[in-house]
């Protein structure tokens, strides 16, 4: 489990995060919603130890962030897999290398046992014959999937993703999010998503944080959203007319 | 005061730079993949340049000591002593801050700005130690290399000038280079040569690795690295002059 308690993070002088606490379970998708700006990737890059927070205490499974020294810290991220929200390969790479990159910097695997998981994991997010292509030669879609390879190939307890499937068409959008859930379902990990996009959310979103003026303003299920009266997230969350019907469709037949 | 900020946050990355690196047999392929970019593919254009400001140098001078009593050998003489002692270490330095380090902080710039630096320090990974240090190293050993082919080549356009223009003998050239041989002088080139190579590549590297915003903030960043680059190398070959010289 992931505890969050009390974070506060502020830039120069403003605040983004005013006191964020909650906690992520194993096995399930969590979802961060948000308007942009609210501050959906400065919690998750605290939570990657990639920003420091002013306070606040942020521990997985036990092991408190702030306390760890760089080694312990350097430990824990290798149980962590990120998903950036720009894919962020290594352009200079192939997209063998790329996933190669974390098991040879690693791990002591021979050559031909480090190939297997590669494929092992380039087969698991749907994508052929891309070994010895470069990141800049695949489309958008094509990137995420690698970029969710790069951050499986280890392994990971933790999976974080930075609005994976923004900038993508719908259909690759609803493959690359329920791809994410089997992933996190399959090996029981904790996966933490960044979206604003309220199809994925509905679709796998088995508990939804909406952040706003820099705290949780709500939490929930998929099924709770619908139901719920809090006015910040109706006015988010149904501000598209699409919306704002499906869940009329929804609360006359649950009523 | 800004600029003692900067000073001091550059010397808390070198303090990061050098650690162990994680992995050896990583960093080795690094090394050679650095002295490849920075060093091999550098080779082209220091010959080139290195050939035709030779020529001019010796040229110049030639049309300089135009007097019965001054000895035509001492053009050779000249050209040889400029080319190794300023020419080579120095303007070469600054052809190679103008080509590495705008290369170095526009491809740790955008290293940063679509965050592939973030995704190194998510694996675990010290990112100004996998990135920075091999390139010092590929620098500190390959940039020496570089400065001897440019006095080589150097002298070497000198000698076809006076062949193309017959402004002088080329058996006075060739005596005036070897004349008055005195190894301390390449023993200060390379040490000049050392030493720029460390800034040439340090510099643009702390430009490019904290650079923030977009592909816009990556070209000035670049150019603000070459321009703190060549400033740097123009100050520390005064002061070098002084000390092992003067
Ligand atoms: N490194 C930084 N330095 C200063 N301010 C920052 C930094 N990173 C983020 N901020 C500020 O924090 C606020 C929240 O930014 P953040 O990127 O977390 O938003 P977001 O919710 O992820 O938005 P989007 O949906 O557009 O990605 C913004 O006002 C931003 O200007
Ligand atoms: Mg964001």
């Amino acid at each position: 489990m992931i505890e969050v308690k009390d974070l506060y993070k502020e830039f120069n002088g403003s605040t983004v995060l005013k006191g964020i606490s909650t906690t992520f379970e194993k096995g399930k998708t969590n979802m961060i919603i948000g308007q942009s700006g609210s501050g959906k990737t400065v919690f998750l890059k605290c939570l990657l130890g990639l920003h420091i927070p002013e306070k606040g205490i942020i521990s997985f499974d036990g092991r408190i962030q702030s306390e760890l020294g760089i080694k312990e810290r350097r430990q824990l991220r290798q149980d962590m897999g990120m998903v950036f929200q720009g894919g962020a390969l290594f352009d200079s790479l192939t997209i063998e290398e790329n996933i190669l990159f974390p098991l040879k910097m690693f791990t002591d695997k021979s050559k031909s046992e480090m190939l297997d998981r590669v494929n092992a994991v380039l087969n698991r997010v749907k994508l052929e014959n891309v070994n010895n292509k470069f990141p800049a030669e695949l489309s958008g879609g094509m990137q995420k999937r690698v970029a969710i390879a790069r951050a499986i190939v280890m392994n990971p307890k933790y999976l974080f993703c930075d609005e994976p499937n923004s900038g993508l068409d719908p259909r690759t959008a609803t493959v690359i999010d329920n791809l994410i859930q089997e992933i996190t379902d399959e090996y029981q990990i904790i996966t933490i998503i960044n979206s604003h996009d309220m199809n994925s959310v509905m679709e796998i979103g088995e508990k939804i944080i909406f952040l706003k003026n820099g705290i949780n303003a709500w939490e929930g299920t998929n099924e709770e959203i619908f139901e719920t009266e809090n006015e910040a997230v109706v006015e988010f969350v149904y501000s598209s007319n699409l919306f704002k019907k499906v869940r009329e469709a929804y609360l006359s037949k649950t009523k | 005061m800004n600029y003692l900020k900067h000073i001091g946050k550059y010397f808390i990355m070198l303090r990061q730079v050098f650690k162990k690196p994680q992995k050896w047999s990583v960093f080795r392929e690094l090394l050679f993949r650095e002295i490849d970019d920075l060093g091999l593919k550098s080779m082209g254009i220091i010959m080139f340049i290195s050939f035709f400001v030779g020529g001019v140098v010796a040229i110049q001078t030639a049309l300089n000591v135009d007097s019965p009593f001054i000895p035509k050998y001492l053009i050779g003489f000249a050209t040889k002593r400029g080319i190794i002692l300023e020419f080579a270490p120095t303007f070469m330095s600054i052809i190679l801050a103008g080509k590495v380090g705008s290369y170095i902080t526009s491809s740790m710039g955008t290293m940063r700005v679509t965050e592939q630096i973030d995704a190194l320090e998510v694996m675990g990974i010290n990112s100004l130690n996998y990135l920075v240090l091999p390139k010092i190293l590929a620098a500190l050993f390959f940039y020496p290399i570089l400065i001897l082919l440019s006095m080589f080549m150097g002298i070497i356009g000198g000698y076809y000038a006076g062949l193309l223009t017959d402004l002088f003998y080329s058996e006075d050239y060739i005596y005036g280079i070897q004349l008055d041989f005195d190894p301390y002088y390449i023993k200060y080139a390379l040490t000049k040569a050392v030493v720029f190579a460390f800034v040439i590549t340090t510099i643009p590297a702390y430009h490019g690795f904290y650079v923030k915003g977009g592909s816009l903030e990556v070209g000035r960043a670049s150019t603000k690295a070459v321009v703190w680059t060549s400033i740097v190398i123009i100050l520390l070959n005064y002061f070098l002059t002084q000390m092992l010289l003067g």
